[in-house]
């Protein structure tokens, strides 16, 4: 599937296609991610546990302070009140912004 | 347009023509905000414009209050598409402010107690068009509206008008604030609808 003549970090192409697992340097757009993506907001987020890149405590992320009566939604941290997500809509896109936790853990329900 | 209002009370004509597209009017005042209200007491208080060379000039509560102050009476717009017309305000002009300070500087972005901040062009603060108020209806601004002291742009959409205002960076280039890194419109002109990014 993926196009393995791209050596954008200027390497030869000395990889042989049949060395294509063990190439560090290869990588596939993000239509790669399609799957895990979908998978992951497909679930309610409000279950997931972020970490807060201001004071490092996890909590889920239906805990936070979210303020709405705003151009978009806030959510800030319960313990240091640093906007650890925001979301804004216009009619055309959703906009997502995550900068202020540093990694999110989501529990995924295996049937 | 005229950003200061004459003062003509509301006759439905009169209501539609000064009703930028997409808004409507009310008659309350609607409280918005990304953040817990900052209480600031005015002893703390401080006022800074730091150029783009680094250089800082400061008013503290009694220096801002003793400057020339003007009384403007502003129709205000929201990007969440409410307007209210008439409102009484206090403070003082971005220009005088701003008069004594030297800068090659095209843009400026602002910051509030709280974190909150906005950008905009220089040339929109000055001419009598923005003020720092401290006063709203005969009275102190109340904190959830921005007090002790908020920045008023009336010409543009009121995020623009960052309440609890601390300070003021001069800027060569342009840098998004906290909503105009979301999605939303870098200048927000009410009259041309400029809501969100490409609008
Ligand atoms: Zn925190």
């Amino acid at each position: 599937m993926a196009d393995m003549n791209h050596h954008p970090d200027g390497h030869p192409a000395s990889h042989g296609h049949g060395h294509g697992h063990e190439d560090s340097d290869e990588y596939e757009d993000g239509n790669a991610m399609a799957g895990p993506l979908s998978e992951i907001f497909a679930v309610d987020l409000t279950s997931a546990h972020g970490r807060c890149a201001n004071c490092g405590i996890t909590e889920p992320v239906a805990r936070l302070r979210v303020y709405t009566r705003a151009p978009g939604l806030v959510g800030r941290c319960p313990h240091c009140a640093h906007v650890t997500l925001r979301m804004t809509r216009s009619p055309d896109n959703a906009w997502l912004d995550m900068s202020g936790t540093t990694t999110l853990r989501i529990p995924l329900t295996t049937t | 347009m005229g950003v200061v209002s004459p003062g003509f009370h509301g006759r439905p004509r009169e209501s539609s023509r000064r009703l930028p597209p997409g808004q409507y009017e009310t008659h309350d005042f609607p409280v918005l905000s990304a953040g817990p209200t900052p209480r600031i007491d005015r002893e703390d208080w401080e006022f800074t414009v730091t150029t783009e060379t680094g250089d800082r000039h400061s008013w503290n509560w009694a220096e801002l209050t003793s400057l020339p102050s003007e009384s403007p009476t502003l129709d205000l717009h929201c990007v969440t598409k409410w307007s209210k017309f008439d409102t009484s305000w206090q403070g003082v002009s971005l220009d005088v402010l701003l008069t004594g300070v030297e800068t090659a500087a095209d843009f400026v972005m602002v910051s509030s107690y709280g974190g909150y901040t906005t950008n905009l062009p220089l040339e929109d603060l000055l001419d009598g068009q923005a003020w720092i108020a401290y006063g709203y209806e005969g009275d102190d601004i109340p904190p959830e509206h921005g007090g002790p002291a908020r920045l008023l742009v009336p010409h543009l959409y009121f995020w623009k008008s960052a309440k609890w205002v601390h300070g003021m960076r001069l800027l060569t280039g342009d840098e998004p604030g906290f909503w105009e890194s979301l999605g939303y419109h870098d200048y927000g002109d009410p009259w041309r609808e400029q809501r969100y990014q490409g609008d």
